[in-house]
This record gives C-alpha cells, sequence and structure tokens, in this order.
C-alpha cells in the first residue's frame, strides 16, 4: 500500500535530517539541492514508481531511475536507505575511506539502487533513453525516470539527447528538470541564461509537465501521474520541477551559497531544530 | 620461417562488419549502434537483418555512448562504431564515467584509426586511442591485424562481459590469419620462431613485421614474431618468455610513440626481465593527408623501418 500524505511529509522531514547529518559529518557535499529535491525523489520512491522489491541491475518488470546530477547524492543515498536498498545506519559511511557511498553515486562499490556513476554533469539522460530503449526491446512496459539539474542543461549532451528522445519516440521515459534557477556561482541566468526550457522542450517535440510548487507532496503527486498518463503516446515526457535550492531550512533557501557548502555544529543544530521529527531511526 | 599466405586482401573494418553480421544471427541481445557512419563501419548487414536492434544516432557521439551504457541495463550488448577519433577522443569521458567507472558491458568498436586512414589528415587520423582507453581502469583493448582476425575479436567480445575498445582500420590489407583460429582475449599469437630478436607488433604492423622477418632471414637475422592483438591485459608471459630467449625487443604499432603498445611492453620488460628495446611507431606528432601507403613510409611505419630497428637493437644487446 502506499504510504499517505502524511508518511510522505513525515518521511521528508527524516531524509532531510539525514541530509544535513551527512554533509555535516564529513564537511562536504550538496545540501541545497538535495534539501530542493526532497519531496520529488520521496514520492518518486514512494509513490509513483513501480518497483520489484530487492535490487537487480537490468531492472526487468519495474520501473527505474536514474540521477543525473550526481551531487545530489545525498538526497538519493538517504530515499534509497529509506526504501529499503541498504540499511539506514550505511549513510553514516558518506564520502568516508572505503564507503560505497561516494561522493558522487556510483556502481562501482554495488550499492543497492545505483545504476549508472554520475557526477560528470550532463550523461544521465543518454542513459535512460538507453535503458527506455532496452525496455522496449525487453517488451518491458514499466518506465524509466530521469532527474537532471537546471544548470546541468547548459552540458551540451543533454541536447544531443532531447533531440534524439524525440526523434526516435521514446515514450517510455519521463525525465524531470529541478528548476531551481541556480547554479554553482549563481542563479542560472547570471551564469548562462537558458530561456525558456519549456519552450525548448516542447520545440524538440517532448511533452511538457508543469509542477509549478515541486517542494508540494501533493503537486508532486498529481504533476508525476499527469506525466506517466502522457507516456507511451509516441513522445518523451518532460517534466519542470519549480523547486527551491535549500528548501526547508530557512538560511539556506533563496540563495546558491549552500550549493556545495556543509554547515557548521551551530547551523546542523539550527537546520534539525526546523526539521524536527517525533520518528526518527536515528544512524 | 615459417610462411604466412595472404588469401585475399581486405580491410579490417569489413570484418568488423561480417563479425556483427554474424554476431546478428547468433546473439539476440547484441545491439549496434552508429553516429552516421554506417557505410564506413560496414553495419549495412546487421541494419538490415535486425533493424529493431540497430540504433541510428545521428551525429552526437557523446549520445551514442550515454544511450549504449544504458542499453546494457536489462541485459543488451551494444558494439557502438564510428571512427577511432570520435570513438575515444570525442567521447573520453562518457566512456570513463558512464562506461568504464560503471562497469558497462559496452563494446565501443572504433575504424579508420591511425594514418591509414589517409586523405582525410590529422582531424581524423587519431594516434593517441589505445593510450587513451588503456589508461581506464577495468577496459580491454585490442588492435586486430586483418579481416579475418578482426571478424573473429568481434565475435568474441560479444561473449566477454566488460567494457571494450577494438581497433581497427579503413585500407585494404593482406589478409593472413586462418579464418578457423580461435581469438582469444589478452592471449598473444606467436607468428614466428626465433632466436636473435623479437619483433612485437599490433594492428597493421605485424604484416609488416612478418615482411621483416623474412628480410631479416636473408640477411641471417632470426626474428621471432608476436602479434598482440590485446593491448589491454597484456600478454606478459609470452612477451617474457620470447624476450629471455632473444635478448632484446622492436616494438611496432601504428599510434603514437608515446602511450601505445612500446610503453606497455616496457613497464613489463623494466619490472621483469631487461633487454634493449627500439620503438616503431609515431613519433609524437599528428598525421597529414596523403595516401595510407605514403603516409606509413612518411612516418616509418613500415617492414623497412622495422628491420633498421631490429639493426640497431642487436648492437644494443
Amino acid at each position: 500500500m502506499k504510504p499517505n500524505t502524511q508518511q510522505l511529509s513525515n518521511l521528508t522531514i527524516q531524509v532531510r535530517r539525514d541530509i544535513l547529518r551527512m554533509v555535516h559529518a564529513v564537511s562536504s557535499g550538496h545540501p541545497g539541492g538535495s534539501l530542493g529535491c526532497t519531496e520529488f525523489l520521496v514520492v518518486l520512491y514512494q509513490n509513483i514508481m513501480e518497483r520489484k522489491p530487492g535490487f537487480d541491475m537490468d531492472g526487468i518488470g519495474e520501473d527505474i531511475f536514474f540521477l543525473s546530477n550526481g551531487h545530489i547524492s545525498p538526497v538519493f543515498y538517504s530515499v534509497l536507505a529509506r526504501s529499503g536498498y541498504f540499511p539506514v545506519s550505511e549513510l553514516a559511511t558518506f564520502r568516508k575511506l572505503n564507503t560505497r557511498l561516494q561522493g558522487h553515486p556510483t556502481t562501482h562499490e554495488g550499492l543497492p539502487g545505483v545504476r549508472m556513476a554520475s557526477g560528470s554533469l550532463g550523461q544521465g539522460l543518454s542513459v535512460a533513453i538507453g535503458a527506455a530503449q532496452a525496455k522496449k526491446l525487453n517488451h518491458d512496459n514499466h518506465l524509466v525516470f530521469a532527474l537532471l539539474g537546471d544548470g546541468e542543461l547548459q552540458e551540451g549532451q543533454n541536447w544531443e539527447a532531447i533531440m534524439y528522445a524525440s526523434a526516435k519516440k521514446v515514450d517510455n521515459l519521463i525525465a524531470t528538470i529541478d528548476l531551481n534557477g541556480k547554479q554553482i556561482d549563481g542563479t542560472t541566468d547570471e551564469v548562462l541564461a537558458m530561456g525558456s526550457v519549456k519552450a525548448k522542450f516542447e520545440a524538440f517535440d517532448w511533452e511538457v509537465v508543469e509542477i509549478k510548487e515541486g517542494n508540494n507532496i501533493e503537486a508532486i503527486i498529481a504533476g508525476m501521474n499527469e506525466a506517466k498518463s502522457k507516456t507511451g503516446k509516441g513522445k518523451p515526457v518532460c517534466v519542470l520541477l519549480h523547486t527551491e535550492m535549500g528548501h526547508g531550512v530557512d538560511f539556506m533557501m533563496y540563495t546558491h551559497a549552500w550549493h556545495g557548502k556543509a554547515p557548521n555544529d551551530d547551523q546542523l543544530a539550527a537546520a534539525l531544530a526546523q526539521n524536527y521529527s517525533e520518528d526518527e531511526v536515528d544512524y | 620461417m615459417k610462411k604466412y599466405t595472404n588469401t585475399g586482401s581486405k580491410d579490417t573494418r569489413s570484418g568488423f562488419g561480417a563479425g556483427m553480421t554474424e554476431l546478428g544471427q547468433k546473439n539476440e541481445n547484441v545491439v549496434a549502434l552508429c553516429a552516421d557512419l554506417i557505410g564506413s563501419l560496414k553495419f549495412d548487414d546487421f541494419k538490415k537483418n535486425h533493424p529493431e536492434r540497430f540504433f541510428q544516432i545521428g551525429i552526437a557521439e557523446a549520445n551514442m555512448i550515454g544511450i549504449a551504457a544504458g542499453l546494457t541495463i536489462g541485459g543488451k550488448i551494444p558494439f557502438t562504431g564510428t571512427f577511432a577519433n570520435f570513438s575515444t577522443g570525442r567521447v573520453y569521458d562518457q566512456i570513463r564515467q558512464s562506461v568504464a567507472y560503471s562497469d558497462k558491458n559496452v563494446k565501443i568498436c572504433a575504424s579508420h584509426a591511425g594514418l591509414t586512414l589517409g586523405e582525410d589528415g590529422a582531424t581524423h587520423q587519431i594516434l593517441e586511442d589505445i593510450g587513451l582507453m588503456k589508461m581506464l581502469p577495468g577496459m580491454t583493448v585490442i588492435n586486430t591485424c586483418d579481416y579475418n582476425q578482426t571478424k573473429a575479436a568481434t565475435i568474441a567480445l560479444a561473449n566477454h562481459h566488460g567494457p571494450a575498445y577494438l581497433r581497427f582500420g579503413r585500407p585494404v590489407v593482406p589478409n593472413f590469419t586462418p579464418a578457423d583460429e580461435p581469438f582469444v582475449i589478452g592471449k598473444a599469437i606467436l607468428l614466428n620462431e626465433g632466436t636473435d630478436v623479437t619483433i612485437i607488433a599490433t594492428g597493421h604492423l605485424v604484416w609488416e613485421a612478418l615482411v621483416a622477418a623474412e628480410a631479416l632471414e636473408a640477411k641471417g637475422i632470426s626474428a621471432e614474431v608476436i602479434n598482440i592483438h590485446t593491448i589491454k591485459p597484456l600478454d606478459e608471459e609470452a612477451i617474457l618468455k620470447s624476450v629471455k630467449k632473444t635478448g632484446c625487443v622492436v616494438t611496432a604499432e601504428e599510434h603514437n610513440i608515446i602511450g601505445g603498445l612500446g610503453e606497455s611492453i616496457s613497464r613489463t620488460l623494466i619490472q621483469n626481465y631487461l633487454v634493449p628495446q627500439e620503438f616503431v611507431a609515431v613519433n609524437d606528432s599528428f598525421g597529414e593527408s596523403g595516401t595510407p601507403e605514403q603516409l606509413m613510409e612518411k612516418y616509418g611505419l613500415t617492414s623497412n623501418a622495422i628491420i633498421e630497428k631490429v639493426e640497431k637493437v642487436i648492437k644494443r644487446k
């Protein structure tokens, strides 16, 4: 049975606590985008994707997901652990020597739930397209999901992939763009203005679904279900997810400053106080 | 010395095409991807016979490598095909992250490698690809010498799990590998036994090494000739066994002297059994336009160049 909205909301609190603790413990990592995508990944794994128990690399007979903007690994790892792919206690090894939870996700250490290394940006959509085409060859009706950052769209390989997916009618693919408008050096408009991302995807003949409240659980559920309803109709589907980088921690929001910076002890305490859960299972 | 007969000159890329045709019939998990070079890569038959398993990517090699990596998730065995330059240098980071580091079962198949691409010139003549690929952890690197060996290597790769780079070329060259010779990845082929010098060659230089060995025999020099089709993993046992007998080595390859087969051999020798070595390779330069024969002559990648280096290395023993 799928969790209800309250249960999903509680889980986002737990995931935020995980993210903050993980990056604090090693004084490195990327909390901003992770916090911004917390609702999305919780909803995706707990409500939207049809997943088999356990993990196998081929993912035949289930929906599969690729994280292209691999630097938001903290939220990915937390959601994977809390969805049962590996022990929650392992989150404490994030970015430490001999860990399976490398700074950026990898298959190299055999971490369940990860099917592709990512971190060097712009590569995930191509991989997701290939996996979607493999599903078609295997007569597997399940979907392939991908998440990309908006700044990441500055990488040219994405546009090769975007052009290809519509030309080849890869319609079992839902690619979500985390539109938080920020990247390391500033806003996306300051760094390299991209104009209308929506108009660009539409011009490349994708179906586009917009989720205006990308940190609202019910809005995400509705938007992703709408996206699913548009699959199988000859076009790839793009979800434009409007999020706030650093969402859920007031001093990390409305700035790009926390893209790749960890909180100190006091900041961690303040951030955790804003994300309190009675249900927390401490790792 | 043992006689090798050219059973009819053909291009190595046609051997790749023939291998793909056979794989298409034998293994339904084999899929092919091409970046707008179907004719050059000899993909025509595969595309015609298995349109559902052939992916025309367009001129977008980075996307091709990523899609190939994704196709492995679901059990497919993708063979990508384009020129060697666009198969490696252009997409190095895609290969590094999405294929090698992710341990994806992608076969990167590269035609028109080296100077023998000819008239198109240096923009297309990559001489650094062996180096680029062999530096990637877990990557198997193969450079075949003729049509039959390229066909056999292509077929063998489908049964080998893991990322691999298969390098072949454009020109028509002698075909002397027996059609029924099994291709064993990582196993050197001893083509001729000798006692005075070991010539270790790969790719198009293997035939030149045989021609050189015959000429050397007439001069009273007994040359052992080894065909190293797999540069990584390197058959160190075969190399060391030979040099312990001959006491010197000449390596020959259509590649930059930096980063190629020769340097891999040097490391093996330094760590295990030091003997003098000379190199037949491109001396850290780009190529240029010309016919394949003119270019191989100008850049010193001929049987005569091998003979000169043999005479030099023997004096250093």
